[in-house]
């Protein structure tokens, strides 16, 4: 049994291989896997034993797919017992190939239709402002699903408004059909976004633009994988 | 060019639904910490004051529907009431994976509030159009829908739509009746009774189906939250006029027809079903234009009841 204490990335990385879930996607339980571990190792503020924290910081994989390194980093941080992932998507498993909030711990999002985690991300970002709360909303999301018109409204909006607590990881592994001429990241600057573009196994790089201070503005950080 | 007819403002009423909407739930986001609304553009500036007090909670994002539905969404995750609002086609249709993911499946609930109805913007037409709203409502589990007949109900309406842990789907319009009606939950407030039929209407068509049926032999029965429907109500009205029924609705005719069945199926039943017909007509012209056109003034809901009762 990993204990949820000190777990390191090659253990959560044992963990993902536990899992059935992205025989679709393999290569995204890598590299999603770095995205994701860095997040919740070293940024956000979230308690397995308090998960329903209303002032916790808000994670959500907008892009449903990719759950294998999702789940391994939730049981690693011990929202739930890691043995829930060798049975994933069976008929008894809360833990499917997209996830659901209502079924595990520590997910914030039901997710799997592209497009609908950012503007979620959105109302998530405004109403925990109402509430006082200074907590943060990251949310990642594909380099194809960025073609879903859904993103640029919440993009456009975001940025023309500086929603600051609002923060997008974009897993960029060129898989979007028609690419994006001008690269990724300046479709958010545009639109008043402060922007990052690292590679996405340096963790040091992760966490730089994680945690880089942006008080008045949308922050994205596009993480690139080219196989 | 001229248009004959602003597209969300009646100059035969002091005060439309949507000025009764705006005004109360501009209170209530006063009031109510937990209450948001989301706009895209449309109304707007009827919020404009509270937007400057409430910065995080009345929210506008542009002409951007998807996003309208989301961002309500999102604010229900946070622990928020939204109220989201637009022209109906536009918040109901367009944004409909909104309404089953955003909210349904994250197992959150919200208001939604549109203007336009079915046929509202005559002028405007079919883009305009939305008499399938209520019948796609009926594809999510638990949502209510109110439907107000006059100004005066919509604040009572909105007040429950708040306090209510369901999603709420609610129903603006130009048109409307004379009075409102005060129906304190959700059964059917019976107006006039009869033997030969009981006789269902929705919301702004009550004074169209009391004048169809003046001297008819019908009970009528009203109600300005068919979601859910009181069909325990409407079995017990029934039985006293045969068990016969007219569903008279200013939306897609037939949208109920399944309830009807449902709270049947022990039992045989007729039944008229009455409202918005399948087809485009395009054509332009006004509201009550249109009303005519889908037999739903006086005359034509008079003439098919009175078919439906062997009476012509």
């Amino acid at each position: 049994m990993i204990s949820s204490v000190n777990v390191t990335f090659e253990q959560v990385r044992e963990l993902a291989q536990r899992t059935v879930t992205d025989v679709r996607y393999p290569i995204v339980k890598t590299y999603t896997l770095d995205a994701i571990w860095v997040l919740y190792d070293r940024v956000l503020r979230v308690d397995p034993h308090r998960p329903d924290d209303p002032a916790r910081d808000r994670f959500l994989l907008s892009k449903g797919h990719g759950p294998s390194a999702f789940y391994a980093v939730l049981a690693a941080k011990g929202f739930f017992p890691p043995d829930w992932l060798d049975d994933v998507a069976s008929l008894e498993s809360p833990l499917g190939s997209h996830p659901d909030a209502t079924l595990v711990p520590g997910v914030e999002m039901s997710a799997g239709s592209l497009g609908h985690g950012l503007p979620l991300g959105v109302g998530l970002a405004h109403g925990l402002r109402a509430k006082g709360f200074d907590s943060r909303v990251f949310v990642l999301v594909g380099d194809a699903e960025l073609d879903e018109g859904s993103n640029h409204e919440a993009i456009a909006y975001a940025g023309a408004i500086g929603l600051p607590n609002l923060n997008v990881i974009v897993a960029d592994n060129d898989s979007a059909s028609h690419g994006w001429r001008g690269g990724i990241a300046s479709r958010f600057e545009v639109n008043g976004w402060s922007a990052a573009t690292v590679d996405a196994d340096d963790h040091e790089a992760l966490y730089r633009s994680y945690a880089t201070a942006h008080p008045d503005r949308p922050h994205v950080t596009v993480a690139v994988h080219r196989p | 060019m001229a248009f004959r007819a602003d597209p969300l403002t009646d100059d035969l009423q002091p005060l439309t639904m949507r000025d009764a909407w705006a005004s109360h739930l501009t209170d209530l986001v006063h009031t109510d910490p937990r209450v948001a609304v989301v706009l895209a553009d449309i109304s707007d500036d009827l919020f404009e004051e509270a937007r400057k007090d409430h910065p995080d909670r009345v929210i506008n994002v542009g002409i951007r529907e998807q996003l309208l539905v989301g961002t309500a969404g999102g604010l229900a995750l946070a622990g928020l009431r939204p109220i989201a609002h637009s022209y109906a086609p536009f918040l109901v249709e367009r944004a409909f994976e909104q309404v089953k993911l955003d909210f349904e499946h994250q197992g959150t609930s919200g208001v939604l509030v549109s203007v336009g109805a079915s046929y509202d913007w005559a002028e405007g037409s079919f883009t305009h159009f939305s008499p399938r709203d209520v019948a796609l409502f009926d594809t999510v589990p638990g949502w209510r829908v109110f439907v107000p007949g006059h100004a005066a109900e919509v604040p009572p309406l909105l007040d429950r739509a708040v306090a209510a842990d369901e999603g709420v789907y609610m129903r603006l319009s130009l048109r409307h009746n004379e009075n409102p009606h005060a129906v304190p939950d959700d059964s059917l407030l019976v107006l006039r009774e009869g033997n030969d039929a009981t006789v269902v209407v929705v919301g702004p068509l009550l004074d169209n189906v009391l004048e169809a049926t003046a001297d008819l032999d019908v009970t009528v029965a009203y109600t300005n939250t068919p979601r859910p429907l009181d069909t325990v109500g409407l079995r017990e009205l029934a039985a006293d006029t045969g068990d016969a029924i007219v569903m008279v609705e200013p939306y897609l005719e037939g949208t109920s027809a399944w309830l009807v069945s449902q709270a049947y199926e022990d039992r045989p039943h007729r039944l008229l079903s009455i409202g918005v017909g399948r087809e485009e007509l395009r054509r332009y012209g006004t509201a009550a234009e249109h009303e005519r056109l889908h037999g739903l003034d006086a005359a034509g809901i008079r003439a098919r009841v009175r078919r439906f009762l062997g009476l012509a």
